[in-house]
């Protein structure tokens, strides 16, 4: 059962790649001999035999980690990450690497050194990013789940576009240990599939405190498949109305907004609540995420791992020529913005300020659960739009972020969940951004809509 | 604040970046628009915040990080090298440095 199961997503991951691009790597026969391993120790496990894609900027022993970038190339990291070894000793089987934004570094997968990701609902559109791969090789149903990572909405906002469920969880939950950093104090490993109780399964079988990451957190990982119990009587879901104006498509604005009526028929408490600074958000967000990825980003230099420049017969300009032709443009600006706002003389003006505006982002969001257990706001602004619309203007491109990053910042879970599509038939979803560690209710949320309104609409790319 | 031609060759060099001539042309007007559309923080009175530190939680915060002092195993030399561009007799090898 499981080896068809498996046989089945290659050999759809490799008939598909030529049109979606959604994978570096497929591994056809580490993944067919871990089947044999397993089918021959009959050995069990919550997630046997189920074939996962996993993003190449997170570690899997034996496959390369090339995080999109040219910089790593064919690097084959030594070791798991931490939530693969729990995915991998509960029987799941990693069949490949996705393309990604370099570094997880935009919002469309354009930023990838191999090209973009399409969007399997629409080949000429983007997947959204920075995990494009992974949302599409769920969306397009080459696997039931796929793992991502979410700095400032890489999971949600690529969910959304292809028309799956992309969850984050709080910061903390998950370790990061053998994901390639990029903003570590925003990065959390996230989590695709087609159904939010496949999302609870993989997040309870990923979740938790791992010695090898300190920043992740000594709260006990619930049964978070237990909680999705469909009662949603008493709830209460905050309803923002300032992120429902300018700037929101009128398509995904409608769409969202049904499903706020969906929640109060389903016996949901609808409360109003206010943001004050969410408009902040991507300008903190961009001087945190560029300060963090300048420091993370210096290891990236030809000496201990990947690529090295040629024909530089001294150290500082082989490290220069390196960087330079190693890594892609917006990798290259993001580098130079946090060097800039981290440079002598800037840091109060923008670091400091920006964390500060960080604790009122923060604090918004402590005042407004207050009064309620969870808040819906869209996902993304627009649903997927065209290869090559926004690469000129990397400030538009930037706003594509604005509902998402706000949770990266206070460090509060989000789920994105499908809810319909427009009327050129492309994907839009809602978002769920819940209190720290309340995962289990935003989770519960997510599947009592779901219960009532399956998206069961498939992509003209697809595997069945 | 106007970021110059020479502002953004500093930063390169401070980022051990070497920038081709078409890039320093077009990345000083890219990151002066995103430094101005930053630059809208001002706006907000932040004298009396905190400044956030990372994005621990409380949960977080509070968690025990140390471990006992056991010795265990490691990467190892040969592995710790399998993957470097130019490795040596069990170093690193790098161009001159003087």
């Amino acid at each position: 059962m499981s080896r068809q199961t498996v046989e089945f997503s290659i050999t759809a991951a490799e008939r598909l790649n030529e049109t979606l691009n959604a994978f570096l790597q497929i591994d056809r026969e580490g993944a067919l001999s871990r089947v044999k391993e397993i089918e021959r120790g009959g050995q069990g496990g919550p997630l046997a035999g189920i074939p996962i894609a996993v993003k190449d900027n997170i570690c899997v022993k034996g496959l390369q980690a090339s995080c999109g970038s040219k910089i790593l190339g064919d690097y084959h990291p030594p070791y798991n990450a931490t939530v693969i070894e729990r995915l991998t000793n509960a029987g799941a089987i990693v069949i490949g690497k996705t393309n990604c934004d370099e570094f997880a570094m935009g919002s469309s997968n354009e930023n990838s050194a191999f090209g973009p990701v399409r969007n399997p609902w629409d080949t000429t559109r983007v997947s959204g990013g920075s995990s494009g791969g992974s949302a599409t090789a769920v969306a397009a149903g080459i696997v039931p789940v796929a793992l991502g990572s979410d700095t400032g909405g890489s999971v949600r906002q690529p969910a959304s576009l292809c028309g799956v469920v992309g969850m984050k969880p709080t910061y903390g939950r998950n370790s990061r240990y053998g994901l390639v950093a990029f903003a570590s104090s925003l990065d959390q490993v996230g989590v695709f599939a087609h159904e939010v109780e496949d999302v609870a399964r993989v997040l309870g079988v990923i979740a938790g405190r791992d010695p090898q990451d300190t920043t992740t957190a000594d709260v006990p990982v619930p049964d978070y498949v237990a909680s999705l119990t469909g009662e949603l009587k008493g709830a209460r879901l905050g309803f923002p109305r300032s992120l429902f104006g300018k700037g929101l498509d009128d398509e995904v604005k409608s769409a969202v907004e049904s499903v706020v009526d969906v929640y109060r028929d389903l016996g949901a408490e609808i409360v109003d609540v206010e943001l004050p600074n969410a408009g902040y958000a991507i300008a903190v967000y961009y001087i945190i995420a560029t300060a963090e990825a300048s420091a993370n980003l210096a290891r990236f230099d030809g000496v201990r791992y990947g690529f090295r420049a040629e024909d530089a017969p001294e150290l500082r300009q082989m490290y220069r020529k390196t960087r330079e032709e190693g890594f892609g443009p917006e990798v290259k600006r993001r580098i130079m913005l946090g060097t800039y706002v981290l440079s002598a003389g800037y840091y109060d003006a923008y670091y400091r300020k920006a964390q500060q505006v960080r604790t009122l982002i923060k604090n918004d969001f402590l005042k407004a659960f207050a009064s309620c257990d969870a808040i819906i706001t869209p996902t993304a602004p627009t649903p997927a739009f065209a290869i090559g619309e926004k690469t000129d203007d990397p400030l538009a491109m930037y706003l594509n972020d604005i509902y998402t990053v706000t949770a990266n910042l206070a460090g509060i879970p989000g789920i994105s969940v499908p809810c319909g599509l427009s009327s050129e038939r492309l994907p839009i979803g809602f978002q769920l951004l819940g209190p720290y560690w309340s995962e289990e209710m935003i989770l519960k949320l997510a599947h009592g809509y779901e219960q009532v309104r399956p998206f069961n609409e498939r992509p003209p790319i697809s595997a069945s | 604040m106007p970021i110059s031609q020479s502002d953004i060759e500093k930063v390169a060099q401070l980022a051990h970046l070497e920038l081709g001539e078409e890039e320093l042309k077009t990345f000083g007007p890219q990151i002066a628009e995103i430094v101005a559309y930053v630059e809208q923080l001002n706006e907000l009175d932040t004298a009396n915040v905190e400044p956030a530190i990372g994005g621990l939680t409380h949960e977080g915060e509070t968690t025990e990080t140390t471990r006992p002092d056991e010795i265990f195993g490691s990467l190892g030399q040969k592995t710790a090298l399998s993957e470097a561009p130019d490795p040596a007799e069990g170093h690193f090898r790098v161009p001159k440095v003087l």
